[in-house]
């Protein structure tokens, strides 16, 4: 079992982290249904570094790891705030309900 | 007739103590300290197995556990080398995998059809036609495998242990301890991990001198050093059997497997002794020089009255040294060498008028009762020419000591690279893995001070984390391998893999067939896939196959090592078997009332109370409809979400709206994910403008909880998000009276009808407790879901027990809150849905506020709408009458097309019959409309859709 370095924990068992997919920012919620079908279901699945999600349970947080597929090495994980840096709107906010 | 040598042999031996087992049913009479081969070997028993294709005859070879030749039967189980079980008093122990007797096999007449299975034959023979495999397999298994499987045996005892260290060295041998030494003396927190009751490895039987005193000498000085270390753990008798990502090490002691996280690893592991090949090179009594030095060291076992030593290093003449000093007549040194290095011990044997042949090799071992009875030799130049002249050798115990393999697993696990090396003439470590480090013969043959030297830079180098090296090959010496002690024979049986049966010409042949690299003969042939796993194969079928295929031998790899090194059995993966399971707050209130408990999610909830389950079923519901009961549903998940985003953050996460959701004020929540598929219900209670407290299913609150901190890691809202399900404890108090049940209590809270309406929420206090109090209609009926800290939950039970006894309270469970809210036609979600049902196939179209700009799931909703529905939920009922009710999953057909199939079904005691959900075509959807289901045995049942909910329609009784 590797470790991993959680950024709020430090380093801990990989098993107590659960993986969460690659980083790929959601679409608008206007975009169309190809856009969201490709993002829902298609994954790039690279080999080598990727930037993916990772949960640590115990503890509830979510960050990002970079990490290279084709050797299997952790390259670096941060708080997830390095790469969202802004508040996301959907359109003008409520309509009427 | 006993063959125990005097002291000061057997150095694990205490001859005072008798102990007594059976093997093949006869009494054995050992010592204790003895293993199972010791004590039979005692005995001159060399016999302890069969080998798998031929029934051959086969004994100890290495006497360490490393070959397959010794595996044996203990009670249940099955396939343990006999040298790793300790005698003990009333042991039953027996060989495997004959047919008869052990000494008299009637299988081994396999052996006459040897030339008609070939390499492959199992491949080829049943290749075609179709189904000859599905006829002979019941026979290929009878006759195949080792052991008895117990299938009716139990869950043992088992434990995992999980341990942590700076230097990890594995192998508790001369450089292994010097490693732990240096490391530990470095400051490091050090683990010696040794396979054997002892440490020490060769330095507790090995001659490295022509005195035979220095291995002692050593031991004593680095075992006194060490027990004065207190930063040093020594953990004898465990096997370390893997090793996994960032140096964690799984171990075997026994029952127990440990998981040991070492900062480094030190890999001390040694050499594995390697067979020389020729015609009957597998009869018992043929063994490593290596393994009959432990046979005399450490047990006090004659090996045998008259040894021929077989030999390519100085290593060999040590051990006629050793034989003879025990008294057994040495006939003969063997060397495979033309002109023996010079070396004090190879003097020795002179000295003391023992014959010695060099440049031999070997025509064939003769066999006497199962047993090998005599050698021939002949000149190494001449060994292809069978009319060669030779020397015969009667003799009763053959050692061989031409060559060692470094015990490399480990390191392959972790990635290191290893090949073959022309001037080792061995397998040698070319490259290491990070946080690795290597000393002693496991690099390469060398030298008692050179292992020495190395064990003290390795422990240094890893108790500082510096860079791991290979040690300097010009600063070392040793044991040399044979190059190619590899003597084919006419009439074959020179055995490369005893595990598998596989001879010199399987490999050939299999390079033959075009698999022509080491993995696919390893694939083909088996070889190295027994439960030696190549320790005592790989090196010659890596010379054999290389010279087959003409490819170069240096650099030349051995087939992938992958853990386990050393078998593991399931019990050590599986643990204790842990079932862990969560109580809510009421668990002892449920005992008390004889509750029957289920497990829901990760928690144990009353199923239902006392007595037979229908009856109790039927009584609870009546409760709830007529008079007033309680239910426990601490278990519901539970979420608070708080910040000036909280209203906008519910609108993204779930279908419907929530900006104008009042304080105080519930309202229904549902989940989909980004497919649109329902993947979770509940209620949102607004506490305050910027305050939610969020209910979430049983089993879904770790996924909602989960997905909730996901999607706003990105939308970075001005939320916080609490997970509080094990905070609170739950109560719903359902039923008519419920509202002048909860009024006999002292509260803050008007219950009233016109104070307190349906849906709303209020907080306050309830005889004393804080309660946070919901009007739902969670079971269709007046009602009130009253949520306090988990602390208080036992408490409040108790008073709302209290409260309802005028009106005839009691407590009900999960199952009869399935049926109540089955005849409410509320879905379960994960039960009625499924990962793919959207929200117009479970008719819940009204829960979508379309009007927001965007919420999770709803992209997939609106793309999946333009397509065609295919299923859809619906109630349906069955007659009364109907003698055996379908089950949920039974299918919804028309003829043999399938169009859905039942999800949740219950006898209904309200409404008087059978009533149920299912997903049926959209054609059958309507009320009134009959569908069929296929149940128990084919019978089909005809069922009616029915319009939900089945009871109370007008949803009247909850508004009371």
């Amino acid at each position: 079992m590797k470790l991993m370095n959680c950024p709020l924990n430090g380093w801990r068992n990989i098993g107590e982290f659960v993986y969460g997919g690659e980083v790929r920012p959601a679409p608008g919620a206007d975009a169309d249904t190809e856009t969201w079908a490709d993002w829902v279901f298609m994954v790039d699945n690279q080999a080598g570094v990727v930037r993916e999600w990772w949960f640590h349970a115990p503890t509830s947080y979510w960050f990002i790891a970079e990490r290279d597929t084709a050797n299997d090495t952790l390259i670096r994980t941060y708080p997830a705030a390095e790469i969202f840096t802004e508040r996301v709107e959907f359109a003008s906010g409520e309509k009427s309900s | 007739m006993s063959q125990r040598l005097p002291e000061p042999w057997g150095l694990l031996i205490d001859r005072s103590r008798t102990i007594r087992f059976t093997f093949e049913g006869a009494r054995i009479d050992a010592c204790a300290g003895d293993t199972v081969s010791s004590a039979l070997l005692a005995r001159g028993d060399w016999l302890l197995g069969r080998s798998l294709k031929y029934h051959r005859p086969r004994g100890p070879f290495t006497l360490t556990g490393d070959d397959a030749n010794t595996l044996i039967q203990l009670g249940d189980t099955h396939n343990v080398p006999a040298e790793q079980v300790p005698a003990q008093s009333g042991l039953t122990v027996t060989g495997q995998h004959y047919s008869g007797s052990l000494r008299r096999d009637r299988a081994r007449l396999t052996e006459r059809f040897a030339r008609f299975l070939p390499v492959g034959f199992y491949y080829h023979a049943f290749y075609r036609p179709r189904g000859i495999w599905d006829y002979w397999e019941r026979f290929i298994r009878r006759a195949a495998g080792l052991g008895r499987v117990n299938t009716a045996a139990g869950h043992g005892y088992y434990d995992k242990n999980y341990a942590f260290c700076d230097v990890a060295v594995v192998g508790g041998g001369v450089a292994g301890l010097a490693a732990a030494l240096a490391a530990a003396e470095d400051g490091a927190d050090t683990v010696v991990i040794e396979r054997e009751s002892l440490c020490g490895g060769g330095l507790n039987y090995h001659r490295f001198d022509a005195e035979g005193e220095s291995g002692a000498k050593v031991r004593n000085e680095l075992m006194r050093a060490l027990e004065a270390q207190p930063r040093v753990r020594i953990w004898t008798d465990t096997t370390c059997t893997g090793r996994f990502g960032d140096n964690l090490l799984a171990l075997i002691h026994g029952d127990r497997l440990t998981k040991l996280r070492a900062g480094r690893v030190v890999i001390a592991t040694g050499a594995i002794g390697q067979p020389a090949v020729f015609h009957g090179n597998d009869l018992p009594a043929i063994a490593l020089g290596s393994g009959v030095q432990r046979l005399m060291r450490l047990y006090g076992v004659r090996p045998g009255q008259r040894a021929v030593c077989v030999t390519a290093n100085a290593d060999g003449y040590g051990v006629a040294l050793d034989l003879a000093d025990a008294g057994v007549d040495v006939a003969s040194v063997v060397d495979l060498r033309r002109t023996p290095d010079p070396d004090p011990r190879v003097d020795a044997v002179h000295a003391r008028g023992i014959a010695v042949h060099t440049g031999c090799a070997i025509r064939h071992a003769t066999e006497r009762n199962q047993r090998v009875a005599g050698l021939r030799i002949v000149d190494r130049e001449r060994i292809d020419d069978a009319a060669a002249p030779g020397v015969d050798f009667d003799c009763d115990l053959v050692t061989v000591d031409v060559g060692a393999t470094p015990a490399v697993s480990l390191i392959a696990h972790a990635g290191g690279d290893v090949s073959y090396s022309e001037s080792n003439h061995g397998l040698a470590i070319r490259s290491l893995p990070p946080g690795m480090h290597v000393a002693g013969s496991v690099c390469g043959p060398c030298t008692l001070t050179s292992a020495q030297r190395e064990g003290q830079a390795a422990g240094r180098a890893a108790a500082r984390a510096e860079a791991a090296a290979l040690p300097d090959p010009t600063l070392r010496d040793g044991p040399t391998n044979d190059g190619w002690p590899i003597f084919p024979h006419s009439k074959g049986k020179e055995f490369v893999d005893f595990d598998e049966d596989l001879m010199i010409k399987d490999l050939v042949n299999a390079t033959k067939e075009g698999f022509s690299s080491i993995e696919l003969v390893k694939r083909f042939s088996t070889v190295g896939m027994g439960p030696s796993q190549g320790r005592t194969a790989a090196v010659n079928a890596v010379r054999l196959v290389a010279d087959a295929t003409g490819e170069a031998l240096e650099g030349a790899r051995a087939s992938t090592n992958r853990p386990p090194a050393f078998p593991e059995k399931y019990g050590h993966l599986a643990g204790r078997g842990f079932d862990p399971v969560r109580y809510t707050a009421m668990q002892r209130c449920h005992e008390v009332a004889d509750a029957r408990m289920m497990v829901a999610g990760a928690w144990l909830r009353p199923a239902w109370y006392g007595g037979d389950r229908q009856e109790a079923i039927n009584r609870e519901v009546k409760a709830v409809r007529e008079a007033v009961a309680v239910i426990d549903v601490s278990t519901l998940g539970g979420i608070e979400v708080r910040g000036e985003d909280a209203a906008e953050f519910l609108n993204r996460m779930y279908t419907f709206a929530y900006k104008k959701q009042p304080v105080n004020r519930s309202r229904y929540l549902l989940m989909t994910d980004d497919t649109g598929s329902i993947v979770d219900d509940g209620v949102a209670a607004r506490l305050g403008e910027d305050y939610y407290y969020v209910t979430a299913t049983t089993g879904g609150v770790e996924n909602v909880y989960r997905r909730m901190l996901w999607w706003n890691a990105q939308w970075r809202l001005d939320v916080d998000i609490i997970n509080v399900t094990a905070a609170y404890a739950g109560i719903n108090i359902a039923g008519p009276y419920s509202r002048r049940a909860l009024e006999r209590l002292d509260s803050d809270i008007d219950f009233s009808a016109a104070a307190f309406p349906y849906m709303e929420v209020r907080t306050g206090h309830v005889a004393g407790i804080p309660v946070r109090a919901m009007r739902v209609g969670f079971v269709g009926e007046l009602g009130y879901e009253l949520h306090c800290p988990a602390s208080y939950g036992e408490a409040l039970w108790e008073q709302l027990m209290a409260a309802g006894e005028p009106d005839g309270i009691r407590p009900f469970g999960v199952e009869a809150q399935r049926v109540l809210r089955l005849e409410k036609g509320h879905i379960i979600v994960g039960q009625d849905t499924d990962n793919l049902t959207h929200p117009t196939e479970a008719a819940m179209g009204w829960a979508i506020a379309r009007r927001k700009p965007f919420f999770v799931g709803r992209p997939g909703i609106e793309a999946r709408e333009q397509h065609t529905l295919t299923r859809q939920l619906v109630g349906f009922q069955l007659p009364a009458d109907t003698a055996t009710l379908p089950e949920e999953s039974h299918l919804v057909v028309d003829g043999e097309a399938i169009l859905g199939r039942v999800t949740s079904i219950a006898w209904s005691q309200t409404l008087g019959r059978p009533i149920g959900m299912a997903f049926v075509s959209p054609a059958q959807a309507e009320a009134g409309r009959h569908f069929t289901i296929k149940a128990q045995r084919g019978n089909r049942i005809e069922a009616e859709v029915v319009d939900t909910p089945f009871y109370d329609p007008d949803n009247e009784r909850q508004n009371l």
